[in-house]
Order: C-alpha cells, then structure tokens, then sequence
C-alpha cells in the first residue's frame, strides 16, 4: 500500500479536498437517525480494511500537509505544546507506542531499528532519519512528546493518574476544537470538561473516568466525537478565534455544501506501560458536506441528525449562525427512506 | 465585611469554605485586609499552643495599621506584612521551601489572593486539598486573555477590554487554578461590529 | 472489560526458595518474546491450574520495570488460605507453562513527589523492590523502612541494603519492632508521598498517623490486596444470565462466576480496584462485605456486593449478571 500524499492547506486559500477515493473511508459519527451524548466506547482493535479503524494509529493522504500546519501553528504558539514537569516518561512511552505501531503496520513508511536503547528511526513520509538513546532526552532536539507528537496526525494529551482521578498534565494540540491546552493544563478530569454542558447531569464524564482509571495496557479503547467547521481548518483554537470566527458568518446557501465541513475526531485511549498514564489521541478528520452528500446514506442521516439537535448542544458546538440554513440545505438529500444501522456507508 | 456569595457555577469554578483548625504540625496563613477578621476568628477560638505553630502573612490596604496592631498581637511565632500579594506570596513560596509534611495553610480574602497563594503552594508541593480558603471582599476577577496571554487584574465588567489586544473579552467561570485565573474569550469574534454593553458585574 | 481476558502464555524459568516461608518465581515468555514494560507498583494476575480448579491470584512485579526479558514475584506460603499460595509452593516448578495478565498497577509512585517515603511490612516489600528501581532511574530521592517478624523471614533485606545501602531501614519484631511512626512522618519535607503496603494493622497505623499529622490524603498510598477469604459453600442465582452457580468452600465468588462463563468486570481479584462492583438484585440472608472498595451505606443496604472476595451466607442470593 502506497499513499499519495495530498500537497494542501488548512488555511488562507484552504486547498484541503479529500480524494473520492478516500470519502468512504471517513469515520461518519452518527451510527443512528437521532444524536445525544453517549459514552459509546468500543475495543480499539482491528477492524475493517481500508477503514480509519485498521491500525493503530491511521496514516491517510493528509499526514505530510497536517504536519506541516501542525509546525506552523508551532511556530507561532510554542504554548500549544506543553508538559508538566513530571510527564517525561510518558514522552517516551508515547514514542514508543507511535514508532512500535507505525513500523508495524506501515512497514513501506516507517522503519524501526531496536538495539538496546539504541533506536533507529526512519520517517520516510517526513524525511527524518534519526538515532537516539531511548530513555535519554538530551539526545533528541526536543521534549519526546514534541519529537513524536510533530510526526504523528491528530492532537495529542497526556493524562496523568493519581488519586482516583485522570490530570491532563501534558499535551500537543495544534488542531482542536476550541479548548486551550495553556488555559487548561494541569487540570482533573472534571475540570477540564467543565464547560461541556448537559454532560455532567447525565453523568457521562463519571462514567467515562471510572472506565479509563482501569483502562488495561494492551487494550486501547476508541470512540467518535463530532462538530462542525466553517472552511477546513484544523486550527479552531480559542486562541485563534478572532481568525476563524468570522468565516461563521460567510456561510450562503450557495456556498454551504463547500464551506461547511463535518469534523470528526477519532478519540482513542491507550494505557502507557512506564507511566501508568493514558494516551489520548484526537484525531481530526474533515468533510465538506459536498464530500459527505455522495453516500447517500450518509446524506440523509446527517439531515435527521442536524433537525433534531437539541438547542444546547446547537449552541455549544457554536452552530447557531448557519444551523436553519444547513438543515435546509440537507434536506434536499433526504427522501425520507430508511437508513441501514452503523457508520459504513452503503 | 460582608461573607462571600458565589454562585453555583461549572466544576472548574472554585468554590469556599469557612477556615476551621486542621490537625497539622505548622500553620500558615494568609490574608489580605478582607480576610483579616477570619484569621483572628480562628486565632481567637483555637487551644493555648496553637499560636506557636502559626505562621502569618499579611496584604494590609494601604495606610491602614489597626489590623497589623490585631494580627500581630496574635502571638504567631512568625508575623510579616506586605505592600503587595505578590510578595507575600513570594515569601510564602520561601517558607513552604523549608517547610514539612503535616503543614496547613490558610488563605483568607480576595479570589486574587487565594488563587495567587494556592498556585505557589502547588508548586512547593503542598496539596490543593491541604488548602483551606474563604473568600471575602471583592469578587473581581483576574482574567488571561486566551488570544495574547496577558493577565488582566481586578476586572470587574462583563466583557472587558483587553488592554493588551484590544479584544472584548468575555469572561467566563472557567477557572486555571495553575494560573490563578478566569479565562477571558473574544464576545465578538464573529461578527466585530456587534455593540454589546459593558456592565459591572464582579463586585 | 478485564486483564486477565488478554492472558500471556508464560514458562517458569525459575524457582528460588528465599526462606522457609517465600519462594520466588521468574516468568519468560513461551515464545521468547519481550513482555510488557510496567511502572514500579504494579501486579500481575496468575492463573493455576490445579486439577479441576482454576484460580486466579494477583502478585506485585518485583523486577525492574526496565527488564522485559523476564518478570519476577514472591509468593508467601499460607497454608489456612484458599490453596493459591500452597499450589505455587508445592506445584509450580521451572519448566512448567502457565498464563498471567498483562501488569495493571493500582499502587503507582506519584510521580510529581519531591521524595518518596516507602514503609514495608513482611511480603508487602515486594511492589517497593520495583518502585526503588524506577525512583533511581528517576533520580528521586527515597527511604524505604522494611519490618519483618524476624531477621530470618526478612525475604531480601540483606540485599536490599546492599543495593541501596542508607537508604533502607530495616526492622525485625524479635530485634526491638518497627519504625517510629510519630517521629517518621514529623520530619519529612514537603511534597513527599508516603506509600505502605503490608499487614492490615500497619497500613492502619501508617495512614492514622500520617492523617493525624496533617499529611494529606492524596500524599499518603497503600495496596493492601485480600486473598479471598475461604467459607461455607454457597448458591447464588444469576438474573441476566438465568442461572444458578455454586461457590464452593475454597472458591470465590467471581471465580465460580467466570467458571460459569458469565462476563464479568475485574482487575485486581482482591477487594481493592472496584471494577467488580455488581449490583444485588435480591438478598435474603447475610452478605460478608470483605473488600475495601463500599462504603459503610453501600453495605447495610445489601444492594452492591464485590464477588471477588465477598461471600454470603442465607436463602437466596440474586445478582444483576
């Protein structure tokens, strides 16, 4: 398997497309006609060739191009890489864990030469080609966290456990949907959630703690979440809203189909061996909803879905300028049949 | 000085108690002139060896010397006041470097104080869960802009002008205690030309 | 969900008696291959096979979490418990294949501590053993205070010391008792953690007077894993799955569950983790609450029981499984 990888961008002229070959593979969230928030885990395990969910850690043809706007954000804003002092170790259990998968199930990309604490390891799709003493931080250019982080899709925390509870005590996003990994670093589980409504009431982040705090090594979980993004950009940081709050309001009918896209986050969960923590990848997907409107089932649930949203939840996903009109919009691929259950399109 | 009243709000909101003697082997305080009556209320009640375990701290406003006189009559073993919050915190970051396990500490006045005290606490290795606080005085707010970073003391409005950036922030209940402070957003990005009214609401 | 569903196929590699009373166990992969790195602290699941009988006992890893080629337990022998310890003692030789889970460790050093103040009593020494590895890797400062009945069942007190020379203390009951507590935990500096693991009266007396002092409770760490207790045998009707199973007087409750091939959550099989809270459905006669996990309200209202060291004793018991 080879993968040609995309030459685009996720701002200014914003040339990110996603190839029709790569549509159906898109993680689609909503296994059903009607959305609310659920805890909806499952195993992280192999499934599904050709599916977002076959390896580990999913490389597509977007990987060289969001890397590239993962150092750009970088540049701009070291504070969206940060570790608390205590969370080296599980650096280099994340390295471990993204070199070990990647050359596994990427042999003809990634390539990972083990001798001891000596590591070889070579990035074909980014060119790197380094060596270095695993455990030992001086001899990388950065924090480990950062080193793998800027080779890896998607944002990355770092969850710390102690005292019954998870700590989000190190990260690298450069790619969220609107939260400050500097505003909210070394905050609990509870904490940093806090402004998630409905949620708490319905007792799903009480839940979700109780599953992860015995989350088993070897035994990764995963789950989708989901909102939507004006224009594919992946950094929708509050940092940067003064940037990317306006493009809410240039939202026509006319131009809908292209400027709205579905992102979806593929959120995996992962016990690290070395630190007791937990890795918890965010991986980001985008989809123009012209893209989305091909599998027709796709179409037609993502308009049940949009109709019936509860107004909280417009609200808080920042819907609210364009809502009525998307509904609208989608309407047009719904002929009301019925829809077959899970995410995989027809 | 009326006693704190803060709204429910979001887990990350901090919310207060009223100061009560923990078991403990040192007891450091700290209190601004809001909070100067909760120490001596403590003090007042507390056993006839408990002053020798006490350390004290203390913010006076400026030219006000009837509550140094009170709290220095406590009897502490050690007694020192400061022109500022940052330097009582900054002292009291130099006394938890030499202090033990079994230390209490006790924070007394505005959320700027307490947050302040609580974030250099943590940092020497003192629990947030062996800090006690109650809050009295001003609820103003201090507040980092998520879009420049500048921390914006004593804000009292919602929004607020950053005087950094220039951005209307928004100021929500959404609380760092690393940073000790509110988390300031942009009410307008969206649509700059918004007229949104400036109201005084952290009193 | 639970651990012990994704079973690595081990060889004993080795067998050491270390007293009268402890053996210790080596564990290699069955194909050779590395097995799990893990953080000092953390246990592994063994499971006997003894006859008929499947058991299941946790064991703290006392190798170095940098050492993946092999791992190692101690297992103290007792001879009123259930069978597990006698069995590892009298069956498990070098040579023998057998399965254990993937580490899971609920007794992790916190590792935001300025030091680490590590209190042993007799075979709880083993999770330290680990832990100390990883603290000198860390360069974190340590103290371990080791107490033992005697000098003779002080499983690795001579070599520990030699490792890690003043840094361990060690105390024998027969030689003048055990560390002095009060004075201990007076004097140590702020942002150390306390971590105890031994007998049910020393982590007692350790997080009492750590607690007394002032010490917070998110400073002060103890495991203190149950062995299910033995008991009458008894009957209990699983709703869900529509059965009714026997726990015999040597098994426990979670053991005859999974005999039966019902799901159950679990992880560390000794009253201490909660993921086996299961809810009761009905109750006519007395639940033995042996675990660590309910609260006092949660036990006199017979609704919540953790199979995997509780037992019952009555009519009729009926759980949401």
């Amino acid at each position: 398997m080879t993968i040609q990888f995309r030459n685009e961008t996720f701002r200014n002229d914003f040339t990110y497309a996603n190839s029709p070959g790569n549509i159906p593979r898109f993680p689609f969230p909503f296994p059903e006609d009607v959305y609310m928030y659920s805890t909806n885990v499952e195993p992280h395990h192999a499934t599904r060739a050709g599916s977002p969910f076959e390896n580990a850690f999913d490389v597509d043809e977007h990987y060289v191009a969001e890397m590239k706007d993962r150092a750009l954000v970088l540049a701009e804003d070291p504070g969206r890489c940060q570790a608390l002092p205590h969370m080296e170790t599980a650096g280099w259990d994340f390295v471990e864990l993204v070199m070990v998968s990647k050359a596994r199930d990427y042999p003809d990309l990634f390539e990972l030469t083990i001798d001891g604490d000596r590591w070889h390891w070579i990035n074909k799709p980014l060119q790197i080609d380094d060596s270095f003493i695993f455990g030992d931080s001086s001899t990388l250019p950065c924090h480990p966290m950062e080193y793998i982080g800027r080779q890896v899709q998607g944002d990355h925390a770092i969850l710390d456990q102690r005292d019954g509870n998870l700590w989000l005590d190190a990260g690298i996003i450069t790619a969220q949907a609107d939260w400050s990994l500097d505003f909210d670093i070394g905050m609990n589980f509870f904490e940093w959630h806090a402004p998630v409504p409905l949620a708490h009431e319905l007792g799903v982040f009480q839940r979700a703690l109780k599953f992860l705090l015995s989350l088993p090594q070897g035994q990764p979980s995963r789950r989708l979440n989901w909102t939507l993004t004006v224009n594919p950009r992946l950094d929708t940081s509050p940092e940067n809203y003064p940037k990317w709050g306006p493009d809410r309001t240039t939202v026509t009918p006319e131009n809908i189909g292209e400027k709205v896209h579905l992102r979806v986050e593929l959120q995996t969960f992962w016990r690290l061996p070395r630190s007791n923590a937990i890795l918890f990848p965010i991986r980001t997907y985008l989809m123009a909803m012209n893209e989305v409107v091909t599998q027709p089932k796709w179409g037609r649930r993502l308009h049940r879905v949009m109709r019936d949203l509860r107004p909280e939840l417009v609200e808080y996903k920042g819907l609210s300028r364009y809502h009525p009109m998307l509904v609208e919009w989608l309407s047009q691929f719904d002929d009301g049949a019925l829809t077959s259950p899970g995410i995989f399109p027809d | 000085m009326s006693e704190s009243l803060i709204e429910e709000s979001i887990l990350s909101r901090p919310t207060y108690g009223t100061l009560a003697i923990a078991p403990g082997l040192a007891h450091y305080f700290v209190a601004d002139a809001s909070g100067a009556e909760c120490v001596i209320r403590v003090a007042e009640a507390a056993p006839r060896d408990f002053m020798e375990k006490v350390h004290i701290l203390y913010v006076p406003t400026p030219g006000e010397n009837a509550l140094i006189t009170a709290l220095y009559a406590l009897g502490a073993k050690r007694f020192e006041h400061f022109p500022t919050i940052d330097d009582a915190v900054a002292r009291l970051g130099d006394w938890l470097s030499d202090a033990r396990m079994g230390s209490q500490l006790y924070l007394a006045g505005t959320e700027t104080l307490i947050g302040k005290a609580v974030a250099a606490a943590e940092e020497c290795g003192l629990d947030h869960s062996a800090v006690q606080c109650e809050h009295r005085g001003s609820l103003a707010r201090r507040v980092q802009c998520v879009h420049c970073k500048t921390m914006i003391e004593k804000v009292t409005t919602q929004p607020v002008k950053c005087p950094s950036c220039d951005l209307l922030l928004l100021v929500r209940d959404h609380y760092s205690r690393r940073l000790a402070a509110f988390q300031g957003v942009c009410i307008n990005a969206e649509d700059p030309t918004e007229d949104i009214e400036i109201r005084e609401v952290f009193k | 969900m639970s651990a012990s569903d994704h079973l690595i196929p081990v060889v004993v590699s080795k067998v050491v008696e270390v007293n009268s009373i402890i053996k210790r166990f080596e564990f290699k992969h069955v194909d050779g291959d590395e097995l799990p790195a893990f953080s000092g602290g953390a246990h592994i699941v063994v499971e006997m096979l003894d006859g008929p009988t499947k058991r299941k006992n946790a064991y703290s890893l006392m190798s170095s979490p940098f050492e993946r080629g092999q791992y190692a337990i101690s297992v103290r022998r007792d001879d009123d418990g259930r069978g597990g310890s006698k069995f590892m003692h009298e069956k498990v030789e070098a040579g023998m294949k057998m399965k254990i889970s993937p580490p899971v460790n609920l007794f992790a050093l916190d590792l935001r501590a300025k030091k680490h103040l590590m209190i042993a009593g007799g075979i709880g020494i083993t999770p330290f053993i680990a832990q100390m590895t990883q603290a000198t890797e860390l360069g974190v400062p340590f103290e371990l205070h080791y107490a033992a009945r005697s000098a003779s069942q002080a499983a690795y007190m001579d070599s520990l010391q030699d490792r890690f020379g003043d840094q361990v203390s060690c105390y024998c009951d027969d030689a003048g008792g055990g560390p002095d507590l009060v004075g201990l935990l007076s004097d140590q500096p702020l942002g150390t953690h306390v971590y105890v693991c031994g007998p049910r009266g020393m982590i007692e007396a350790v997080v009492q007077t750590a607690t007394g002092l002032g010490w917070p409770a998110a400073h002060i760490h103890f495991e203190h894993f149950l062995s299910p207790p033995v008991g009458q045998a008894f009957s209990v009707h699983l709703a869900k799955a529509g059965i009714d199973i026997t726990v015999g007087p040597e098994q426990s409750l979670l053991e005859a569950i999974e005999a039966s091939g019902t799901p159950v959550n679990c992880l560390c099989r000794g009253g201490a983790c909660g993921q086996c809270e299961t809810k009761v459905v009905s109750c006519e006669g007395d639940i033995a609450h042996n675990d660590h996990w309910l609260d006092d309200e949660q036990r006199a209202s017979k609704q919540f029981i953790m199979p995997c060291v509780s037992r019952f004793r009555g009519e009729r018991l009926e759980l949401d499984l």
